[in-house]
């Protein structure tokens, strides 16, 4: 069991938890994630680690809640605890001096990108971030990105807050502006990494992409995170989950998110109704 | 001796042998000879593809008497030869005639920690039970269905556990608690050493958890067995991926004087064939492991979901293709087809479950292999397009290769596909564990014994070079000798 020792809701069903994980917080490297399971009957569901503390002995996790078990995970309270974690997975992000960095992060994705952005930013990167939210209350991690960016835009789809729009025409704004810009992070929903990427492919900047296929064991046994990369298939839990953005099948990694939506839309409502009573 | 009054379904050659056997032996009760060969009461199938609860319901103790008292008790057994942990299966036999269970169990358990598992899953047709005499005269000695028998008459009545040497001090680490990982454990902590095992996944048993399917070997059985080998002294930590959390050298660090690897074979093959990343279609690892590990057939009770169309085309011929096509019959769809490219000779999967596969209603289409999958405009899989194998000419091994007949598809609908055609070794360990020697596929070159090519570390089972057949009493077969080595090693020093 892995107790939950603080928590912090960020905003609206978005929520942040820090967990008791020694081990896994000793070893953690940007670009990796737990899976994690409720309970007993839970099922497995991947998430980033934002921070971790090896002296706390502590990893800290930010989620949103968006079906059954993030609602359920987002109900446990500081103290309780959470049957399996297991980490850290994935190939950790390649860290190194590339010049100038554009971030995006969309929406929740935001605490996925962070951790990489900080140690771009902390080896010498410099780091232009670009923050974007469906609107100013959905906004997270402002002051973080703030933080460890030289320059920092915001963007909401509502207009409630900066740019109004989305993430991606802020980038195209500055790649037309012909900013020398040395690499791009984009990480989000797979339709911002597309759109992204297909922003800097005429240009051939380097896109770096995180794809989030959905998952199961997450070390390479069951093949559901397949994704097509440079048509080759590869497995988002083990080779991932950062890719050549230029490289991956988007359409495809879209598809196959939606495999189990009317399942998802059975768990919640049963869950829901549980609730109730 | 009225022998033609009695029922006793044996050959006139069975019951001669049996007549001399008689003779020599005046004491023995002969009149169990002329029983048939007791098979288990199975579920009746209209019942069982509707549910997950175990086919076989196994042997009730005088039936298994009945059986036992069919051992011809031979002075140099064969079937001893045909079981990969050298069971002494004529002394157990003996005790079951006698109706001492708990002798007859003691005596399996000296060389195998796993009989339940063993007893409903080993391919006894092609070990023990093809060595043994009867099978000459008639038919082989039930001896899976009696090891199952004692295993479980022993679980129910709780395990004796044996004695425990004295702690000796030396620290093992056992990477994966499969079957191979599960032996290795069991026999190093009788010894007295401070075993620790590290499995990846929440629950610990690899394919004995995860890809197995309930009906043909419960999810309680495997803990019993687990919880026995814990009960030896063994620590289990779950949720350790060896390779992330810890590497080898790490463990090393550790104090870990002696580490096995028995990570088995984990990552499916795909068919590279257009189509294969559709929606409904699955590799068969993560079809059964929704299913048996993540129990998806008690959706949404829990909460790991699993979709299956009204037709379902499983690919593939080996057990774990029997065990996909079982599953999803038993999650209600209508149809469900195997395609196999060779012909049913040629079937890898046991023979037994291929007729429990047939007597369900699975629809078998030999010597067919699929040339694409085709989906709709919402990106689902609709039809398997194959095509059509003729067998040719025996080659210089003996063997009719299939080769594709030209200009001949047809296609079946489906709207689940599962792929089944294998699995290669888990790469997640070699690939951060560079100074291992792997083979071309990937898996770790080690000798007779288990030892790789690096001191310190063992590997068996599944993951390991050097077994044709992969099988759990193989893997447990490779456990028992590498935990001999990894003893000699930790008590002499000798690699
Ligand atoms: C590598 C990786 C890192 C991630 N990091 C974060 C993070 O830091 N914070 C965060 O809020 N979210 C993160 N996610 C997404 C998160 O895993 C999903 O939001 C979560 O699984 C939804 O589960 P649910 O039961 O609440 O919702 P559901 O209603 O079951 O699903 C909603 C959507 O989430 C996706 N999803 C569902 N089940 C899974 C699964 N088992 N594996 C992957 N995706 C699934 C599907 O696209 C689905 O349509 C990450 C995903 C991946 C692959
Ligand atoms: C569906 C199916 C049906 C089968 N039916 C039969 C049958 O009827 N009879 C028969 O004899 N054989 C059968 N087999 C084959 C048999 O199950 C295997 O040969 C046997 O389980 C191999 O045992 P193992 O210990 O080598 O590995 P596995 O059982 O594969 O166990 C390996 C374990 O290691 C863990 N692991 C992997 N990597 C790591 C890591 N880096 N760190 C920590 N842990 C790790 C895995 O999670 C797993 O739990 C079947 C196989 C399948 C898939
Ligand atoms: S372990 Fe398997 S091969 Fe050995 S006696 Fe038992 S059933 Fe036969
Ligand atoms: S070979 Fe058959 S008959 Fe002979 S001892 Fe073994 S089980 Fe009994
Ligand atoms: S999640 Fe199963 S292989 Fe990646």
């Amino acid at each position: 069991m892995y107790q939950i020792v603080a928590e912090i809701e960020l905003a609206p069903n978005i929520k942040q938890f820090r967990i008791n994980a020694p081990l896994i917080a000793k070893k953690c490297m940007p670009g990796q994630f737990i899976v994690l399971r409720t309970n007993e009957k839970g099922e497995r569901i991947p998430l980033t680690v934002f921070e971790k503390d090896p002296g706390e002995g502590t990893i800290t996790i930010i989620f949103q809640e968006v079906g059954k078990t993030t609602k359920e995970l987002g109900r446990l309270r500081t103290g309780e605890a959470i049957q399996d974690v297991v980490g850290p997975l994935g190939t950790p992000s390649e860290i190194r001096n590339y010049g100038q960095v554009v971030a995006i992060a969309g929406g929740t994705a935001a605490a996925v990108a962070y951790p990489e952005i900080k140690a771009l930013k902390l080896v010498g990167n410099k780091l232009i971030t670009i923050l974007g939210a469906r609107s100013k209350d959905l906004l997270i991690l402002e002051e973080e990105m703030r933080k460890y960016s030289d320059e920092l835009y915001i963007t909401t789809d509502d207009g409630s807050k900066g740019h109004h729009g989305f993430v991606t025409d802020v980038l195209k704004k500055l790649v037309a502006d012909g900013k020398k810009i040395d690499m791009v992070l984009a990480i989000g929903p797979a339709i911002m990494m597309k759109v992204a990427s297909e922003i800097t492919r005429p240009f051939n900047i380097r896109t770096i992409v995180s794809v989030n296929p959905i998952m199961l064991d997450a070390t390479g046994m069951c093949g559901v995170c397949r994704v097509r990369v440079n048509n080759e298939m590869k497995l988002g839990c083990v080779d991932g989950p950062e890719f050549d953005g230029h490289l991956v099948d988007f359409d495809q990694l879209m598809a196959r998110q939606n495999m189990y939506t009317e399942k998802e839309k059975e768990s919640l409502h049963a869950y829901e109704a549980k609730m109730k009573k | 001796m009225e022998l033609n009054k009695i029922d006793t379904g044996i050959s006139t050659k069975e019951m001669i042998l049996n007549i001399v056997l008689y003779k020599e032996d005046p004491n023995y009760p002969t009149v169990y000879r002329y029983f048939r060969r007791q098979e288990m009461p199975k579920q009746p199938i209209v019942e069982r593809i509707k549910n997950f609860n175990e086919v076989a319901l196994g042997f009730e103790p005088d039936q298994a008497i009945m059986e036992a008292s069919r051992c011809l008790q031979c002075q140099d057994p064969q079937c001893r030869r045909g079981c990969p942990v050298g069971i002494n299966i004529t002394s157990f036999c003996g005790y079951v005639r006698e109706g001492n269970f708990d002798k007859a169990i003691s005596v399996i358990r000296e060389s195998n920690s796993l009989p339940a598992i063993c007893g409903r899953v080993c391919p006894q047709e092609s070990q023990c039970e093809a060595y043994c005499a009867m099978g000459q005269t008639g038919s082989p000695l039930a001896i899976g269905a009696l090891e199952r028998f004692l295993a479980d008459y022993e679980l129910k009545k709780g395990i004796t556990m044996p004695s425990i040497a004295p702690i000796t001090g030396k620290k093992v680490a056992v990477i994966g608690s499969g079957p191979a990982g599960l032996t290795v454990a069991g026999d190093l902590a009788k010894l007295g050493h401070i075993v620790s095992i590290f499995e990846a996944l929440h629950t610990p048993g690899g394919v004995l958890a995860y890809g197995i399917p309930e009906f043909r070997l419960p999810k309680s059985i495997v803990a019993a067995e687990v919880d026995y080998v814990k009960r030896l002294g063994a620590k289990l930590e779950t949720n350790m991926v060896i390779g992330k959390i810890f590497t080898i050298d790490e463990l090393v660090e550790m104090g870990y004087q002696a580490i096995f690897l028995g990570t088995g074979a984990g990552s499916p093959y795909f068919l590279s064939i257009s189509g294969e990343n559709l929606n409904g279609v699955y590799s068969a690892n993560e079809f059964l492991t929704r299913c048996n590990l993540m129990k998806s057939y008690l959706f949404p009770e829990y909460d790991t979901p699993l979709i299956v169309g009204k037709e379902v085309v499983v690919i593939g011929g080996g057990n774990v293709t029997m065990d996909s096509a079982r599953t999803a019959l038993r999650l209600g769809v209508e149809k469900v087809h195997v395609v196999y490219r060779r012909s049913e000779q040629e079937m890898p999967a046991r023979r037994e479950e291929v007729l429990n596969a047939k007597d369900e209603g699975i629809l078998f289409n030999f010597l067919t292999y699929p040339l694409r999958l085709i989906g709709n405009s919402r990106g689902w899989v609709e039809k398997v397009e194959c095509g059509m194998m003729e067998l040719c000419e025996p080659d210089e091994t003996g063997r009719r290769r299939p080769v594709p007949i030209p200009n001949h598809s047809f296609t079946i609908d489906a709207q689940t596909v599962i792929i089944a055609i294998g699995q290669g070794p888990n790469p997640l360990l070699s690939k951060v564990t560079k100074d291992l020697e792997t083979d071309r596929d990937g898996r770790f070159i080690a000798d007779e014994w288990g030892r790789t090519s690096k001191r310190g570390i063992w590997s068996g089972g599944d993951v390991a070079t050097g077994w044709a057949d992969a099988t759990v009493i193989n893997a447990m077969g490779t456990g028992k000798r590498a935990a001999s080595s990894i003893h000699q090693f930790l008590t002499t020093g000798q690699w």
